[in-house]
Protein backbone atom coordinates (compact mmCIF):
# COMPACT_ATOMS: atom_id res chain seq x y z
CA UNK A 1 0.00 0.00 0.00
CA UNK A 2 1.61 3.20 -1.15
CA UNK A 3 1.08 6.55 0.42
CA UNK A 4 -0.36 9.07 -2.03
CA UNK A 5 2.02 11.83 -3.19
CA UNK A 6 -0.42 14.45 -1.98
CA UNK A 7 -0.28 13.15 1.59
CA UNK A 8 3.47 12.62 1.38
CA UNK A 9 4.28 16.12 0.15
CA UNK A 10 1.47 17.51 2.28
CA UNK A 11 3.18 16.16 5.40
CA UNK A 12 6.47 17.71 4.41
CA UNK A 13 4.72 20.98 3.63
CA UNK A 14 3.08 21.12 7.04
CA UNK A 15 6.32 20.29 8.85
CA UNK A 16 8.22 22.86 6.77
CA UNK A 17 5.70 25.51 7.78
CA UNK A 18 6.49 24.75 11.42
CA UNK A 19 10.22 24.89 10.72
CA UNK A 20 9.68 28.18 8.88
CA UNK A 21 7.65 29.55 11.76
CA UNK A 22 10.35 28.97 14.35
CA UNK A 23 13.26 29.87 12.12
CA UNK A 24 11.71 33.15 11.00
CA UNK A 25 10.91 34.24 14.55
CA UNK A 26 14.60 33.84 15.33
CA UNK A 27 15.52 36.40 12.67
CA UNK A 28 16.56 39.70 14.17
CA UNK A 29 14.26 42.60 13.16
CA UNK A 30 17.31 44.51 11.92
CA UNK A 31 17.63 41.93 9.16
CA UNK A 32 14.01 41.82 8.05
CA UNK A 33 14.79 43.44 4.71
CA UNK A 34 17.52 40.91 3.83
CA UNK A 35 15.09 38.22 5.03
CA UNK A 36 12.59 39.36 2.42
CA UNK A 37 15.13 39.52 -0.38
CA UNK A 38 16.62 36.13 0.45
CA UNK A 39 13.22 34.44 0.73
CA UNK A 40 12.51 36.04 -2.62
CA UNK A 41 15.60 34.44 -4.06
CA UNK A 42 14.97 30.98 -2.67
CA UNK A 43 11.32 30.94 -3.73
CA UNK A 44 12.70 31.18 -7.27
CA UNK A 45 13.75 27.55 -6.87
CA UNK A 46 10.66 27.24 -9.05
CA UNK A 47 13.30 27.45 -11.77
CA UNK A 48 13.49 23.64 -11.53
CA UNK A 49 9.96 23.52 -12.92
CA UNK A 50 11.01 25.71 -15.81
CA UNK A 51 14.04 23.53 -16.54
CA UNK A 52 12.00 20.32 -16.41
CA UNK A 53 9.54 21.83 -18.89
CA UNK A 54 12.37 22.97 -21.15
CA UNK A 55 13.97 19.58 -21.09
CA UNK A 56 11.18 17.49 -22.49
CA UNK A 57 10.91 16.57 -26.13
CA UNK A 58 8.16 18.87 -27.32
CA UNK A 59 5.46 17.62 -29.61
CA UNK A 60 2.78 19.58 -31.42
CA UNK A 61 1.73 23.17 -30.97
CA UNK A 62 1.03 22.76 -27.26
CA UNK A 63 4.51 21.33 -26.77
CA UNK A 64 6.11 24.25 -28.58
CA UNK A 65 4.12 26.85 -26.65
CA UNK A 66 4.98 25.00 -23.47
CA UNK A 67 8.65 25.29 -24.33
CA UNK A 68 8.41 29.00 -25.12
CA UNK A 69 6.47 29.64 -21.93
CA UNK A 70 9.00 27.75 -19.83
CA UNK A 71 11.85 29.65 -21.48
CA UNK A 72 10.33 32.86 -20.17
CA UNK A 73 9.76 31.25 -16.78
CA UNK A 74 13.44 30.41 -16.81
CA UNK A 75 14.37 34.04 -17.45
CA UNK A 76 12.05 35.41 -14.76
CA UNK A 77 13.18 32.87 -12.19
CA UNK A 78 16.84 33.62 -12.98
CA UNK A 79 16.29 37.34 -12.50
CA UNK A 80 14.74 36.51 -9.16
CA UNK A 81 17.56 34.19 -8.11
CA UNK A 82 20.49 36.38 -9.13
CA UNK A 83 18.80 39.63 -8.13
CA UNK A 84 17.65 38.23 -4.79
CA UNK A 85 20.87 36.60 -3.64
CA UNK A 86 23.17 39.36 -4.86
CA UNK A 87 21.16 42.20 -3.40
CA UNK A 88 21.00 40.29 -0.11
CA UNK A 89 24.74 39.90 -0.22
CA UNK A 90 25.16 43.59 -0.93
CA UNK A 91 23.06 44.48 2.09
CA UNK A 92 24.81 42.01 4.36
CA UNK A 93 28.22 43.36 3.33
CA UNK A 94 27.16 46.68 4.79
CA UNK A 95 26.44 45.06 8.11
CA UNK A 96 29.81 43.34 7.96
CA UNK A 97 31.90 46.50 7.65
CA UNK A 98 30.73 47.70 11.00
CA UNK A 99 31.41 44.46 12.80
CA UNK A 100 35.05 44.78 11.81
CA UNK A 101 35.33 48.38 12.77
CA UNK A 102 33.60 48.28 16.10
CA UNK A 103 34.47 44.91 17.55
CA UNK B 1 21.87 9.48 -20.37
CA UNK B 2 22.67 11.32 -17.15
CA UNK B 3 19.37 10.24 -15.72
CA UNK B 4 20.73 6.71 -15.57
CA UNK B 5 23.03 7.41 -12.68
CA UNK B 6 20.60 9.70 -10.86
CA UNK B 7 18.21 7.36 -9.11
CA UNK B 8 14.85 8.70 -8.04
CA UNK B 9 15.87 8.38 -4.42
CA UNK B 10 19.14 10.21 -4.89
CA UNK B 11 17.35 13.00 -6.74
CA UNK B 12 14.78 13.40 -4.00
CA UNK B 13 17.48 13.36 -1.31
CA UNK B 14 19.42 16.09 -3.05
CA UNK B 15 16.30 18.24 -3.36
CA UNK B 16 15.77 17.69 0.36
CA UNK B 17 19.36 18.79 0.93
CA UNK B 18 18.78 22.00 -0.98
CA UNK B 19 15.68 22.57 1.16
CA UNK B 20 17.83 22.16 4.28
CA UNK B 21 20.30 24.70 2.91
CA UNK B 22 17.48 27.18 2.44
CA UNK B 23 16.39 26.68 6.04
CA UNK B 24 19.97 27.37 7.14
CA UNK B 25 20.05 30.48 4.93
CA UNK B 26 17.13 31.93 6.88
CA UNK B 27 18.50 30.69 10.19
CA UNK B 28 21.71 32.60 9.47
CA UNK B 29 19.78 35.86 9.58
CA UNK B 30 19.41 35.55 13.34
CA UNK B 31 22.54 37.68 13.61
CA UNK B 32 24.50 39.87 11.19
CA UNK B 33 27.62 37.77 11.84
CA UNK B 34 26.12 34.54 10.53
CA UNK B 35 23.93 36.11 7.88
CA UNK B 36 26.52 36.14 5.11
CA UNK B 37 27.37 32.48 5.56
CA UNK B 38 23.64 31.83 5.47
CA UNK B 39 23.35 33.64 2.16
CA UNK B 40 26.13 31.50 0.68
CA UNK B 41 24.36 28.38 1.93
CA UNK B 42 21.21 29.63 0.20
CA UNK B 43 23.14 30.02 -3.04
CA UNK B 44 24.58 26.52 -2.63
CA UNK B 45 21.09 25.13 -2.09
CA UNK B 46 20.01 26.76 -5.32
CA UNK B 47 23.04 25.36 -7.15
CA UNK B 48 22.25 21.86 -5.89
CA UNK B 49 18.62 22.09 -6.98
CA UNK B 50 19.70 23.40 -10.37
CA UNK B 51 22.38 20.73 -10.93
CA UNK B 52 20.10 17.88 -9.93
CA UNK B 53 17.44 19.10 -12.33
CA UNK B 54 19.91 19.41 -15.19
CA UNK B 55 21.28 15.91 -14.54
CA UNK B 56 17.76 14.53 -14.70
CA UNK B 57 16.88 16.20 -17.98
CA UNK B 58 15.10 14.02 -20.44
CA UNK B 59 16.24 16.01 -23.46
CA UNK B 60 19.85 16.85 -22.78
CA UNK B 61 20.72 17.53 -26.37
CA UNK B 62 23.30 20.23 -26.83
CA UNK B 63 20.80 22.60 -28.42
CA UNK B 64 18.46 22.32 -25.48
CA UNK B 65 21.24 22.82 -22.94
CA UNK B 66 22.36 25.91 -24.84
CA UNK B 67 18.81 27.22 -24.70
CA UNK B 68 18.66 26.67 -20.95
CA UNK B 69 22.02 28.35 -20.40
CA UNK B 70 20.88 31.23 -22.60
CA UNK B 71 17.70 31.72 -20.56
CA UNK B 72 19.60 31.68 -17.30
CA UNK B 73 22.26 34.03 -18.65
CA UNK B 74 19.68 36.57 -19.78
CA UNK B 75 17.87 36.44 -16.44
CA UNK B 76 21.13 36.28 -14.53
CA UNK B 77 22.52 39.36 -16.24
CA UNK B 78 19.35 41.35 -15.64
CA UNK B 79 19.20 40.21 -12.01
CA UNK B 80 22.86 40.97 -11.39
CA UNK B 81 22.54 44.38 -12.99
CA UNK B 82 19.50 45.24 -10.89
CA UNK B 83 21.12 44.08 -7.67
CA UNK B 84 24.21 46.23 -8.26
CA UNK B 85 22.34 49.28 -9.41
CA UNK B 86 19.47 49.59 -6.95
CA UNK B 87 19.83 52.24 -4.26
CA UNK B 88 19.29 51.07 -0.70
CA UNK B 89 16.47 53.57 -0.35
CA UNK B 90 14.72 51.81 -3.23
CA UNK B 91 14.89 48.36 -1.65
CA UNK B 92 11.10 48.08 -1.17
CA UNK B 93 10.58 48.52 -4.92
CA UNK B 94 13.31 45.99 -5.62
CA UNK B 95 11.66 43.40 -3.40
CA UNK B 96 8.29 44.09 -5.01
CA UNK B 97 9.84 43.71 -8.48
CA UNK B 98 11.54 40.44 -7.54
CA UNK B 99 8.28 39.19 -6.05
CA UNK B 100 6.50 39.83 -9.31
CA UNK B 101 9.14 37.73 -11.11
CA UNK B 102 8.51 34.85 -8.73
CA UNK B 103 4.75 35.11 -9.22
CA UNK B 104 5.12 35.23 -12.98
CA UNK B 105 7.40 32.18 -13.07
CA UNK B 106 4.83 30.24 -11.05
CA UNK B 107 2.14 31.16 -13.58
CA UNK B 108 4.34 30.24 -16.53
CA UNK B 109 5.46 26.93 -15.04
CA UNK B 110 1.84 26.04 -14.33
CA UNK B 111 1.04 26.85 -17.97
CA UNK B 112 3.95 24.74 -19.19
CA UNK B 113 2.75 21.82 -17.08
CA UNK B 114 -0.80 22.30 -18.32
CA UNK B 115 0.28 22.32 -21.97
CA UNK B 116 2.63 19.37 -21.77
CA UNK B 117 1.42 17.30 -18.82
CA UNK B 118 3.21 14.21 -20.06
CA UNK B 119 6.53 15.96 -19.52
CA UNK B 120 5.75 16.29 -15.84
CA UNK B 121 4.28 12.81 -15.50
CA UNK B 122 0.86 14.26 -14.75
CA UNK B 123 -1.12 12.22 -17.25
CA UNK B 124 -3.27 9.25 -16.40
CA UNK B 125 -4.72 7.60 -19.51
CA UNK B 126 -4.24 10.75 -21.53
CA UNK B 127 -5.93 13.02 -18.99
CA UNK B 128 -4.44 15.23 -16.36
CA UNK B 129 -5.13 13.82 -12.89
CA UNK B 130 -7.74 15.87 -11.02
CA UNK B 131 -5.44 16.56 -8.09
CA UNK B 132 -2.73 17.90 -10.42
CA UNK B 133 -5.26 20.02 -12.24
CA UNK B 134 -6.46 21.57 -8.98
CA UNK B 135 -2.86 22.30 -8.02
CA UNK B 136 -2.13 23.94 -11.35
CA UNK B 137 -5.25 26.09 -11.11
CA UNK B 138 -4.28 27.15 -7.60
CA UNK B 139 -0.74 27.83 -8.77
CA UNK B 140 -2.00 30.04 -11.59
CA UNK B 141 -4.38 31.84 -9.24
CA UNK B 142 -1.89 32.60 -6.47
CA UNK B 143 0.98 33.23 -8.89
CA UNK B 144 -1.02 35.69 -10.98
CA UNK B 145 -2.23 37.61 -7.93
CA UNK B 146 1.34 37.78 -6.68
CA UNK B 147 2.51 39.05 -10.05
CA UNK B 148 -0.03 41.79 -10.69
CA UNK B 149 -0.19 42.75 -7.01
CA UNK B 150 3.59 43.13 -6.88
CA UNK B 151 3.62 45.15 -10.07
CA UNK B 152 1.12 47.59 -8.55
CA UNK B 153 3.11 47.72 -5.32
CA UNK B 154 6.23 48.41 -7.38
CA UNK B 155 4.55 51.21 -9.33
CA UNK B 156 3.29 52.82 -6.14
CA UNK B 157 6.64 52.59 -4.38
CA UNK B 158 8.55 53.82 -7.40
CA UNK B 159 6.20 56.80 -7.59
CA UNK B 160 5.02 55.82 -11.07
CA UNK B 161 1.54 55.56 -9.67
CA UNK B 162 -0.09 57.62 -6.95
CA UNK B 163 0.47 55.87 -3.66
CA UNK B 164 -2.86 57.04 -2.27
CA UNK B 165 -5.53 54.36 -2.10
CA UNK B 166 -7.60 54.08 -5.28
CA UNK B 167 -11.12 53.17 -4.30
CA UNK B 168 -13.31 51.88 -7.09
CA UNK B 169 -17.06 51.93 -6.59
CA UNK B 170 -18.41 48.48 -5.76
CA UNK B 171 -14.88 47.13 -5.59
CA UNK B 172 -15.84 44.28 -3.28
CA UNK B 173 -18.68 43.29 -5.57
CA UNK B 174 -16.34 43.33 -8.57
CA UNK B 175 -13.75 41.25 -6.74
CA UNK B 176 -16.30 38.69 -5.60
CA UNK B 177 -17.73 38.59 -9.12
CA UNK B 178 -14.32 37.91 -10.64
CA UNK B 179 -13.60 35.27 -8.03
CA UNK B 180 -16.90 33.55 -8.79
CA UNK B 181 -16.15 33.43 -12.51
CA UNK B 182 -12.74 31.92 -11.72
CA UNK B 183 -14.44 29.24 -9.62
CA UNK B 184 -16.93 28.45 -12.40
CA UNK B 185 -14.17 28.22 -15.02
CA UNK B 186 -12.14 25.95 -12.74
CA UNK B 187 -15.15 23.71 -12.24
CA UNK B 188 -15.70 23.49 -16.01
CA UNK B 189 -12.08 22.49 -16.53
CA UNK B 190 -12.27 19.87 -13.80
CA UNK B 191 -15.37 18.23 -15.27
CA UNK B 192 -13.49 17.97 -18.55
CA UNK B 193 -14.60 20.85 -20.74
CA UNK B 194 -13.15 20.66 -24.26
CA UNK B 195 -12.39 24.39 -24.06
CA UNK B 196 -9.99 23.84 -21.22
CA UNK B 197 -7.19 25.93 -22.77
CA UNK B 198 -9.44 28.93 -23.28
CA UNK B 199 -10.78 28.57 -19.74
CA UNK B 200 -7.24 28.32 -18.40
CA UNK B 201 -6.41 31.56 -20.16
CA UNK B 202 -9.53 33.24 -18.81
CA UNK B 203 -8.62 32.15 -15.28
CA UNK B 204 -5.09 33.52 -15.70
CA UNK B 205 -6.32 36.90 -16.91
CA UNK B 206 -9.01 37.20 -14.24
CA UNK B 207 -6.52 36.27 -11.52
CA UNK B 208 -4.22 39.01 -12.76
CA UNK B 209 -7.12 41.46 -12.61
CA UNK B 210 -7.95 40.32 -9.11
CA UNK B 211 -4.39 40.96 -7.93
CA UNK B 212 -4.61 44.46 -9.32
CA UNK B 213 -7.96 45.13 -7.65
CA UNK B 214 -6.68 43.85 -4.33
CA UNK B 215 -3.65 46.13 -4.18
CA UNK B 216 -4.79 49.45 -5.70
CA UNK B 217 -7.01 50.34 -2.72
CA UNK B 218 -4.09 49.99 -0.31
CA UNK B 219 -2.27 53.20 0.60
CA UNK B 220 1.47 53.79 0.44
CA UNK B 221 2.13 53.55 4.16
CA UNK B 222 0.51 50.13 4.41
CA UNK B 223 3.12 48.91 1.93
CA UNK B 224 5.20 47.12 4.59
CA UNK B 225 2.28 44.76 5.09
CA UNK B 226 1.49 44.45 1.39
CA UNK B 227 5.05 43.55 0.49
CA UNK B 228 5.18 40.97 3.26
CA UNK B 229 1.86 39.49 2.16
CA UNK B 230 2.92 39.30 -1.49
CA UNK B 231 6.17 37.71 -0.35
CA UNK B 232 4.11 35.11 1.45
CA UNK B 233 1.93 34.51 -1.63
CA UNK B 234 4.95 33.98 -3.85
CA UNK B 235 6.06 31.29 -1.40
CA UNK B 236 2.71 29.54 -1.42
CA UNK B 237 2.59 29.72 -5.23
CA UNK B 238 5.96 27.97 -5.33
CA UNK B 239 4.77 25.35 -2.85
CA UNK B 240 1.63 24.62 -4.87
CA UNK B 241 3.71 24.14 -8.02
CA UNK B 242 5.92 21.89 -5.89
CA UNK B 243 2.91 19.64 -5.32
CA UNK B 244 2.24 19.53 -9.06
CA UNK B 245 5.84 18.66 -9.85
CA UNK B 246 6.25 16.42 -6.79
CA UNK B 247 9.37 18.34 -5.95
CA UNK B 248 10.68 18.42 -2.38
CA UNK B 249 12.80 21.53 -2.76
CA UNK B 250 9.82 23.54 -3.98
CA UNK B 251 7.45 22.28 -1.31
CA UNK B 252 9.90 22.97 1.53
CA UNK B 253 10.97 26.35 0.18
CA UNK B 254 7.44 27.41 -0.55
CA UNK B 255 6.39 26.60 3.00
CA UNK B 256 9.37 28.51 4.42
CA UNK B 257 8.79 31.60 2.32
CA UNK B 258 5.06 31.43 2.89
CA UNK B 259 5.43 31.37 6.66
CA UNK B 260 8.16 33.99 6.59
CA UNK B 261 5.94 36.44 4.72
CA UNK B 262 3.00 35.63 6.96
CA UNK B 263 5.01 36.27 10.13
CA UNK B 264 6.34 39.57 8.78
CA UNK B 265 2.80 40.67 7.89
CA UNK B 266 1.72 39.77 11.39
CA UNK B 267 4.57 41.74 12.98
CA UNK B 268 3.76 44.77 10.81
CA UNK B 269 0.05 44.62 11.66
CA UNK B 270 0.77 44.40 15.38
CA UNK B 271 3.14 47.35 15.07
CA UNK B 272 0.31 49.39 13.54
CA UNK B 273 -2.39 47.98 15.81
CA UNK B 274 -4.42 47.13 12.74
CA UNK B 275 -6.04 43.86 11.94
CA UNK B 276 -4.62 42.01 9.00
CA UNK B 277 -8.08 42.08 7.48
CA UNK B 278 -8.41 45.86 7.63
CA UNK B 279 -5.06 46.33 5.89
CA UNK B 280 -5.97 43.90 3.14
CA UNK B 281 -9.32 45.57 2.61
CA UNK B 282 -7.42 48.78 2.01
CA UNK B 283 -8.57 52.36 1.88
CA UNK B 284 -6.72 53.46 5.01
CA UNK B 285 -5.84 57.14 5.19
CA UNK B 286 -8.50 57.88 2.66
CA UNK B 287 -11.53 58.58 4.81
CA UNK B 288 -11.57 62.37 4.49
CA UNK B 289 -13.24 62.58 7.92
CA UNK B 290 -15.98 64.86 6.63
CA UNK B 291 -15.34 68.57 6.71
CA UNK B 292 -14.24 68.55 10.30
CA UNK B 293 -10.64 69.43 9.60
CA UNK B 294 -10.27 72.10 12.25
CA UNK B 295 -7.73 74.69 11.21
CA UNK B 296 -4.91 74.43 13.68
CA UNK B 297 -4.22 77.64 15.54
CA UNK B 298 -1.92 76.50 18.30
CA UNK B 299 1.54 78.05 18.16
CA UNK B 300 4.41 76.07 16.78
CA UNK B 301 8.02 76.71 17.64
CA UNK B 302 10.10 76.71 14.50
CA UNK B 303 13.87 76.61 14.76
CA UNK B 304 16.84 76.92 12.48
CA UNK B 305 19.76 74.59 11.94
CA UNK B 306 21.84 76.77 14.25
CA UNK B 307 19.30 76.48 17.06
CA UNK B 308 19.25 72.73 16.60
CA UNK B 309 23.04 72.53 16.57
CA UNK B 310 23.16 74.48 19.81
CA UNK B 311 20.67 72.21 21.53
CA UNK B 312 22.41 69.07 20.28
CA UNK B 313 25.85 70.27 21.36
CA UNK B 314 24.62 70.87 24.88
CA UNK B 315 22.90 67.52 25.21
CA UNK B 316 24.50 64.52 26.81
CA UNK B 317 22.25 61.89 25.27
CA UNK B 318 20.44 61.99 21.95
CA UNK B 319 18.05 59.46 20.43
CA UNK B 320 17.54 59.59 16.67
CA UNK B 321 14.16 58.49 15.30
CA UNK B 322 14.37 57.92 11.54
CA UNK B 323 11.38 57.39 9.27
CA UNK B 324 10.34 57.21 5.66
CA UNK B 325 11.20 60.88 5.14
CA UNK B 326 14.85 60.04 5.73
CA UNK B 327 14.65 57.44 2.97
CA UNK B 328 12.94 59.82 0.57
CA UNK B 329 15.53 62.53 1.19
CA UNK B 330 18.37 59.95 1.17
CA UNK B 331 19.57 61.63 4.30
CA UNK B 332 21.19 58.63 6.02
CA UNK B 333 24.78 59.62 5.20
CA UNK B 334 24.40 63.26 6.18
CA UNK B 335 22.70 62.12 9.35
CA UNK B 336 25.61 59.81 10.13
CA UNK B 337 28.08 62.67 9.66
CA UNK B 338 26.09 64.82 12.03
CA UNK B 339 25.99 62.01 14.58
CA UNK B 340 29.74 61.42 14.23
CA UNK B 341 30.40 65.03 15.13
CA UNK B 342 28.19 64.72 18.18
CA UNK B 343 29.88 61.50 19.21
CA UNK B 344 33.30 63.13 18.96
CA UNK B 345 32.06 65.60 21.53
CA UNK B 346 31.29 62.71 23.87
CA UNK B 347 27.53 62.81 23.39
CA UNK B 348 25.76 59.47 23.59
CA UNK B 349 23.75 58.93 20.42
CA UNK B 350 21.46 55.98 19.77
CA UNK B 351 18.84 55.20 17.15
CA UNK B 352 15.26 54.10 17.81
CA UNK B 353 13.46 52.23 15.06
CA UNK B 354 9.75 51.62 14.88
CA UNK B 355 8.81 48.33 13.20
CA UNK B 356 6.77 50.09 10.49
CA UNK B 357 9.16 52.98 9.87
CA UNK B 358 9.77 53.12 6.14
CA UNK B 359 8.08 51.14 3.45
CA UNK B 360 9.14 47.62 4.32
CA UNK B 361 10.21 45.60 7.34
CA UNK B 362 13.75 46.51 8.34
CA UNK B 363 13.95 49.36 5.81
CA UNK B 364 15.55 51.83 8.25
CA UNK B 365 18.09 49.29 9.48
CA UNK B 366 19.38 48.75 5.96
CA UNK B 367 19.70 52.46 5.30
CA UNK B 368 21.57 53.02 8.55
CA UNK B 369 23.78 50.04 7.77
CA UNK B 370 24.53 51.63 4.43
CA UNK B 371 25.56 54.82 6.18
CA UNK B 372 27.88 52.71 8.33
CA UNK B 373 25.99 53.15 11.57
CA UNK B 374 27.11 50.43 14.02
CA UNK B 375 24.16 48.15 14.62
CA UNK B 376 24.89 48.12 18.34
CA UNK B 377 23.64 51.71 18.35
CA UNK B 378 20.29 50.75 16.88
CA UNK B 379 17.40 49.73 19.11
CA UNK B 380 13.92 48.41 18.54
CA UNK B 381 10.84 50.08 19.93
CA UNK B 382 10.50 47.90 23.01
CA UNK B 383 14.20 48.09 23.85
CA UNK B 384 14.48 51.84 23.85
CA UNK B 385 11.08 53.29 24.65
CA UNK B 386 11.76 53.78 28.33
CA UNK B 387 15.01 55.60 27.54
CA UNK B 388 13.29 58.63 26.05
CA UNK B 389 12.45 59.91 29.52
CA UNK B 390 16.18 60.15 30.29
CA UNK B 391 17.19 61.52 26.91
CA UNK B 392 18.04 65.18 26.44
CA UNK B 393 17.07 65.27 22.79
CA UNK B 394 14.86 63.13 20.59
CA UNK B 395 15.81 63.90 17.01
CA UNK B 396 12.90 62.85 14.77
CA UNK B 397 13.90 62.76 11.14
CA UNK B 398 11.27 61.87 8.58
CA UNK B 399 9.06 59.96 10.99
CA UNK B 400 5.65 61.24 12.01
CA UNK B 401 2.77 58.92 12.86
CA UNK B 402 5.00 56.49 14.76
CA UNK B 403 5.70 59.29 17.25
CA UNK B 404 2.18 60.67 17.53
CA UNK B 405 1.02 60.72 21.18
CA UNK B 406 -2.59 60.63 19.94
CA UNK B 407 -2.07 56.89 19.53
CA UNK B 408 -2.03 56.67 23.31
CA UNK B 409 -4.36 59.46 24.36
CA UNK B 410 -7.05 59.93 21.72
CA UNK B 411 -9.48 57.01 21.34
CA UNK B 412 -10.94 58.68 18.24
CA UNK B 413 -7.63 58.80 16.42
CA UNK B 414 -7.33 56.37 13.51
CA UNK B 415 -4.02 55.22 14.92
CA UNK B 416 -5.27 54.83 18.50
CA UNK B 417 -3.63 51.84 20.15
CA UNK B 418 -0.66 51.75 17.83
CA UNK B 419 2.54 51.35 19.83
CA UNK B 420 4.56 54.55 19.36
CA UNK B 421 8.02 55.77 20.15
CA UNK B 422 7.49 57.96 23.18
CA UNK B 423 9.64 60.85 22.01
CA UNK B 424 7.47 63.36 23.85
CA UNK B 425 9.12 62.21 27.08
CA UNK B 426 12.52 63.54 26.02
CA UNK B 427 13.58 66.93 27.36
CA UNK B 428 13.61 68.42 23.88
CA UNK B 429 12.13 67.08 20.67
CA UNK B 430 13.73 68.21 17.43
CA UNK B 431 11.38 67.36 14.61
CA UNK B 432 12.77 67.49 11.07
CA UNK B 433 9.98 67.73 8.56
CA UNK B 434 9.52 69.36 5.20
CA UNK B 435 6.35 71.16 6.17
CA UNK B 436 3.76 71.17 8.91
CA UNK B 437 1.62 68.74 6.92
CA UNK B 438 -0.10 65.72 8.28
CA UNK B 439 1.22 62.16 8.17
CA UNK B 440 -0.13 59.37 6.01
CA UNK B 441 -2.88 58.59 8.47
CA UNK B 442 -4.25 62.05 7.70
CA UNK B 443 -4.05 63.15 11.31
CA UNK B 444 -2.40 65.97 13.08
CA UNK B 445 0.51 65.28 15.39
CA UNK B 446 0.14 66.90 18.81
CA UNK B 447 3.84 66.63 19.20
CA UNK B 448 4.30 69.70 16.99
CA UNK B 449 2.57 71.95 19.48
CA UNK B 450 4.32 70.77 22.59
CA UNK B 451 6.34 73.18 24.67
CA UNK B 452 9.48 71.13 24.30
CA UNK B 453 9.21 70.57 20.56
CA UNK B 454 11.16 72.53 18.00
CA UNK B 455 10.20 72.05 14.38
CA UNK B 456 13.01 72.09 11.84
CA UNK B 457 11.25 72.67 8.57
CA UNK B 458 13.48 71.53 5.74
CA UNK B 459 14.49 68.58 3.66
CA UNK B 460 15.94 65.92 5.96
CA UNK B 461 19.23 65.77 4.11
CA UNK B 462 19.75 69.51 3.90
CA UNK B 463 18.83 69.98 7.55
CA UNK B 464 21.33 67.31 8.70
CA UNK B 465 24.05 68.92 6.59
CA UNK B 466 23.27 72.38 7.91
CA UNK B 467 23.31 71.18 11.49
CA UNK B 468 26.62 69.41 10.91
CA UNK B 469 28.10 72.58 9.48
CA UNK B 470 26.83 74.55 12.42
CA UNK B 471 28.21 72.17 15.04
Amino acid sequence: MDISPLVYYGSIFVLAIFVGYYVVWSVTPALHTPLMSVTNAISAVIIVGAIIAMGTESSGTAGTISKVVSFFALIFASINIFGGFLVTQRMLEMYKKKVKKDV
Amino acid sequence: MFSDFMSVDLTASLYLLSGVFFILAIRGLSSPETARIGNYLGMSGMLIAFTVTILNLEDNSLSNLILIVAGISIGGLIGTFLSKKVAMTDMPQMVAALNSMGGMSAVLVAWAAFLSPAAFGLEINGYIATASMVEMLLGIFVGAITFSGSVIAFLKLQGLMKSAPVILPLRHVISIGIFSIILVCSYLILIGSQYDQVLFLVISILSLALGLLLIIPIGGADMPVVIAVLNSYSGFAAAIIGFTLNNLALVITGALVGSSGAILSYIMCVAMNRSFFSVIMGGFGDEGVGGEQVKETRPVKIGSADDAAFILKNASSVIIVPGYGMAVARAQNSLKEMVDKLKEMGIKVTYAIHPVAGRMPGHMNVLLAEADVPYDDIYELTEINSDFAQADVAFVIGANDVTNPAAKSDPNSPIFGMPILEVENAKTVLFVKRSLGIGYAGIDNDLFYQENTMMLLDDAKKMSEDISASI
